[in-house]
């Protein structure tokens, strides 16, 4: 035992240890800022948020000590157990939680509140990394591919259910994951596509042109989709003069169909695009039945589909729960009410803006402390240190973050053939980018309002417990990687 | 495993990623928070101040314009703790006339969260409330000497008459219940909590306004945002006028002094409530500004409730008064017929029960019966009624009765425009089919026929049958409010409901009530040139009996009702007569005979002992 901890400690990777530390003492600090509201309060005190925080932290470092300890294997064993053992939990939670500003993810154990939601990350993270690294997985074998995707899939499912749709969302992260064990680019690239249209066809379908009914986000989108598609086929085809031909003819007629409702007759000439959409996507089909090249028919389906995506939102965005559909609305735009929705971002923006370069000073903010920003201490943990600690803390902070996550994919990069140690390491990058880019976007008003925490700075004790567990599995995974050379 | 290797060099497409968030988050931080100076000046100016601007609450006026509530200006004086810097303490506390210790208290108790739950130490709270003007002035000089507080104007109530505490009402600071009803209050604003102002609140209390003021980021007030473009005024508050004669409620008032009870009068042809005395009374003004709150612990815990508004709150035997409404019952249902008459022995007697009388002349027919008050004469009736072949049952009898008191406005609330009214009780033949285990005849209740037993009546409800006598069968809803500035009343208040007796029966009635002021029990009562109709009451209870009136004058076209109720005033005759005559005389007359001015000092002084209970 002695032996194997002095190897322990002497193997652990210190820095990422120090990193951890700081962000967690800087977190603490901001929600110190942001609970401060008088000057006798104390920030010792079990009953104010940064007491509570430093007994959650505590607890967080104990709990990182025990699962150090634990030896590489039992990971490896208990990863599809546990895994197993959670998605059962999230499903009992949807039913036995209590509902919480409607939610159903907090499980109440007489004083302490649960949202299991925060812990399935890591059971996920080990149970995509026990099937990656299982040999003989392919990523071309469908049935692997099915498992794959089903573990990711489940989780999110379920938190869905919960209503916590924030939180499920997160599980998109583990896309980039598998993009890096060889899933292919091109489906990371439909998904960027699919984002630009849902941010300009959403966005933009309340305005109108001047002259003409034509709805400005649905000749975008149209215009956009030849262009996506002419691009593809250039670049896979490697025949730039159809991908010209492609383009030019869908631009000519747009202009042309322009012209005609400009001058002539007004009339909707996204009809026109839709019909020159519709014949770029047969004629690919015509070039696939010709030359049986398959990427052709790839693209044609990537068109179709754009102007199936395209229509769904539309659809969909009336589907959606009203506090949702309103958050994503204010975030593209469409309704600028600074009473209501929009309101959160409008403070935090103002919040952030007022701390200038150098910052208002730890504990000397104003816009966080008169109220005007809701969530201070939890979601909008960020505005704090804006406000606080201008723009050189937070170019720190985001600096600090950018470290630390690349120092995790470094150490996952470091595992040689060992892929069980790379793909959780790159689950653990993936979940902390993706909370940092919808939490700091969110606050800045540059991603949607989505309820997720900024990991170790929001207050909480089951996001900074749940984050500690996945980094401890991390490093403990990583402090074993000579053995196995 | 080796194709493991071909996708290595995505890894820098993920920290390509990663840094791309990153530099992205800073190159809009750098935006934000150096480029573009419109969030700083925003900040700068820290958003705005919604201040709330509070409307003048409505007034009252009697029916013939008298004002009787008015609003008088009162500050409040408020503390910004984060602003509350190099403070002359000794200069702020003479200003307003506290001590030391005072000032020390109050700051360490708007500090404690427990006592001032809406605490912040970044906005105004409370100092001192409702400060008059006269307190005020001198603090007002020397503001600009005291970093952090503020003052803020309000209104308090002022009344020109010190009769009529529980009609009128207060006002006092929401609750946190009544805040959660209604989102138009917030902590600290003011509401009426009982009578006239709590019921007409919503009328009385106008809309709040806003003033848009521009703040800067240590809360200091920089100016109106727009020149005031964005402000709300406020909506002033309706102004009512009440039914109330306020000549006839200090009569009335003046009259029940040093003694428990209540006097009702109504205008018969509207249901217009011209007074409504409960004694004990209390001067509303005690109620107002700062002393409020010790007075009102004070009255509550008072042994004679000054604060019930008995008129409408008081439950009474309504005793012989309600035998105008028992002969009316009985007429429509053909148990007797005005000539019927009934044999009176010092009392009802049969098959062993017997229900005392005084002495009279017997047998009587209904009218002299009414005049003299005879028991006799009522317990037969009921009898006959209940026993009737006209019903299948007692049971049936007893429905039918029942419905002929809840069509005259007896057993359900009147719905007068005024919180807390008692619905009295009338039993049905359910209450004595458990009562008394099915087994129960005319004989059993005899005692409701001449108003005793479980019958119980409010004040306003023995009026309201006076009224209802008056207009001959019909009766509109009381009311005390007579007219809402731009508003039309309630169309329980326009329209009249009708009983289920003839018009012929109620001439009988009237004819018997006249004949009582004239040679009966009310003799008293009979004033000169008015023909006043009236009948007496003496409600036997525990201690000694109430005593009751209940009439209207003049007998052909009646301008007003009046029901006296004194408890344990003794015989009808004794205070409900009297205080009814002097009532009727002051409204039909204008003023009081030199007489009557003596005999109404002689009611004033008399004072019944009622000893240490609680009422």
């Amino acid at each position: 035992m002695a032996i194997r901890n002095v190897s322990l400690w002497r193997s652990v990777d210190w820095f990422t240890i120090i990193l951890y530390l700081v962000l967690v003492a800087c977190g603490w600090l901001s929600i110190c800022g942001a609970s401060y509201d008088f000057g006798d309060t104390n920030f010792f005190s079990f009953a104010s948020n940064p007491g509570k925080q430093l007994v959650w932290a505590g607890c967080a470092i104990v709990i990182g000590l025990v699962l150090l300890n634990i030896e590489k294997k039992y990971y490896e064993m208990i990863a599809y157990p546990l895994y197993l053992a959670f998605v059962l939990l999230l499903a009992a939670t949807i039913f036995i939680a209590p509902d919480i500003k409607g939610s159903h993810s907090w499980l109440v154990l007489g004083p302490i509140r649960i949202q299991p939601a925060e812990f399935s990350k890591f059971a996920t993270a080990l149970a995509l990394a026990r099937l990656l690294s299982t040999y003989g997985f392919s990523m071309t074998k469908r049935s692997d591919v099915v498992k794959m995707i089903a573990i990711v899939v489940v989780p999110m499912l379920l938190i869905v259910l919960q209503n916590e749709t924030g939180s499920a969302l997160v599980y998109l992260s583990f896309f980039l994951v598998l993009y890096r064990e060889g899933m292919t680019g091109s489906l990371l690239a439909v998904g960027v596509c699919a984002v630009i249209y849902f941010v300009i066809g959403v966005g933009q379908s309340e305005n109108m042109f001047q002259n003409m009914p034509v709805n400005v986000g649905q000749f975008v989108v149209f215009l956009l989709i030849p262009l996506f598609t002419a691009l593809m086929t250039g670049v896979y085809s490697k025949r730039m003069k159809r991908a010209w031909g492609i383009m030019l003819v869908n631009l000519v007629g747009t202009l042309a169909a322009y012209l005609f409702s400009h001058f002539v007759i007004p009339f909707d000439i996204c009809i026109v695009q839709l019909a020159l959409c519709v014949c770029t996507s047969l004629y690919l089909l015509f070039l696939y039945l010709r030359e049986r090249y398959a990427s052709y028919l790839l693209i044609a389906l990537f068109a179709l589909g754009s102007i199936g995506f395209y229509f769904s939102c539309n659809m969909l965005i009336g589907k959606l729960q009203p506090h949702q559909r309103m958050r994503i609305e204010v975030l593209l735009g469409l309704k600028d009410d600074p009473a209501g929705v929009g309101y959160n971002i409008n403070q935090s923006k103002i919040a952030i803006g007022s701390g200038g370069l150098w910052g208002k000073g730890f504990l000397n903010g104003t816009q966080t402390k008169l109220n005007y920003v809701p969530e201070q201490h939890t979601d909008f943990i960020f505005c704090t240190i804006g406000e606080e600690q201008g723009f050189l803390g937070c170019t720190f902070i985001l600096i600090l973050y950018a470290l630390f996550i690349i120092r995790i994919i470094f150490l996952a990069e470091r595992q040689g053939s060992n892929k069980f140690t790379r793909v959780y390491g790159y689950s653990l990058a993936s979940i902390l980018t993706f909370h940092l880019f919808i939490n700091v976007g969110m606050v800045i008003g540059l991603a949607p309002v989505i309820g997720i925490p900024l990991p170790f700075f929001s207050y909480g004790g089951s996001s900074l417990w749940g984050f500690t567990i996945l980094l401890a599995i991390l490093l403990r995974l990583d402090a074993e990687r000579e053995s196995r050379f | 495993m080796n194709n493991d290797y071909r996708f290595e060099n995505r890894k820098f497409v993920v920290v390509g990623i990663v840094v791309g968030i990153v530099l992205l988050f800073i190159a809009r931080l750098f935006y934000l928070q150096i480029m573009n100076d419109e969030y700083k000046k925003h900040a700068d100016s820290n958003a705005f101040l919604n201040k709330t601007v509070y409307p003048s609450r409505g007034i009252m006026y009697d029916r013939n314009g008298k004002l009787l509530v008015s609003n008088q200006p009162a500050y409040d004086v408020l503390v910004c703790m984060r602003n509350m810097k190099d403070l002359d303490t000794l200069s702020l506390c003479e200003s307003l006339g506290i001590t030391r210790e005072f000032f020390e208290k109050r700051i360490k108790d708007i500090k404690n969260k427990k006592l001032n739950p809406g605490y912040s130490f970044y906005t105004d709270q409370l100092f001192m409330g409702q400060l008059r003007t006269e307190d005020f002035a001198k603090f007002q000089e020397q503001l600009y000497k005291f970093n952090g507080f503020s003052i803020r104007r309000r209104t308090v109530r002022q009344y020109e008459y010190s009769v009529g505490g529980a009609l009128f009402g207060d006002l006092g600071e929401v609750s946190k219940k009544e805040m959660e009803a209604d989102d138009y209050y917030v902590r600290g604003d003011y509401i009426g909590k009982q009578g006239i102002e709590s019921y007409y609140e919503k009328q009385l209390r106008g809309e709040k306004g806003t003033e848009v003021l521009l703040r800067d980021a240590y809360g200091r007030i920089k100016g109106r945002y727009m020149d005031g473009a964005m402000d709300v005024a406020p909506v002033p508050g309706k102004n009512l006028t009440l039914s109330l004669d306020i000549e006839l409620q200090l009569l009335a008032e003046r009259l029940l002094q040093n003694k428990i009870g209540s006097v009702v009068a109504i205008e018969p042809e509207t249901g217009e409530v011209l007074c409504m005395a409960s004694s004990p009374s209390f001067d509303p003004q005690i109620l107002v500004g700062r002393q409020r709150g010790d007075n009102h612990r004070l009255l509550s815990k008072d042994k004679q409730k000054p604060l019930l508004n008995r008129a409408i709150m008081g439950t009474y035997p309504p005793g012989s008064t309600f035998k105008t409404a028992q002969a009316l019952t009985f007429l429509q249902e053909g148990a007797i017929e005005p000539e019927t008459s009934f044999p009176c022995s010092h009392g009802f007697r049969y098959k062993g029960l017997h229900v005392g009388c005084h002495a009279h002349g017997s047998p009587l027919p209904l009218v002299p019966a009414l005049a003299t008050s005879c028991n006799s004469y009522f317990c037969w009736g009921l009898y006959r009624m209940i026993g009737s072949s006209r019903f299948a049952s007692s049971q049936e009898a007893l429905t039918r009765w029942k419905d002929h008191m809840v069509a005259m406005g007896f057993g359900y609330r009147l719905g007068i425009d005024l919180p807390g009214e008692a619905r009295g009780f009338i039993p049905n033949s359910a209450f004595y089919d458990k009562w008394y285990g099915g087994r129960w005849n005319g004989l059993t209740i005899i005692s409701i026929s001449i108003g005793q037993g479980e019958v119980t009546l409010t004040p306003l409800q023995i009026a309201n049958l006076g009224a209802t006598i008056a207009n001959r069968g019909k009766y509109i809803a009381p009311h005390v409010v007579k007219e809402v500035q731009g508003e039309e009343l309630d169309s329980l208040y326009r329209f009249p409901k009708y009983t289920m007796v003839d018009k012929e029966h109620y001439e009988t009635v009237v004819k018997g009530m006249r004949e009582a002021v004239l040679s009966g029990t009310c003799r008293a009562a009979n004033l000169p040139g008015i023909e006043v109709c009236g009948k007496t009451g003496t409600a036997q209870n525990r201690g000694k009996d109430h005593s009751a009136f209940m009439g209207f004058a003049p007998m052909d076209n009646p301008k007003i009702a009046v029901a006296v109720y004194v408890e344990n005033g003794g015989f009808g005759a004794v205070y409900g007569v009297p205080i009814g005559a002097l009532i009727m005389e002051k409204y039909l007359t204008g003023t009081l005979s030199e007489a009557s001015e003596q005999k109404a000092n002689d009611i004033q002084q008399r004072v019944i002992y009622y000893g240490n209970q609680e009422r």
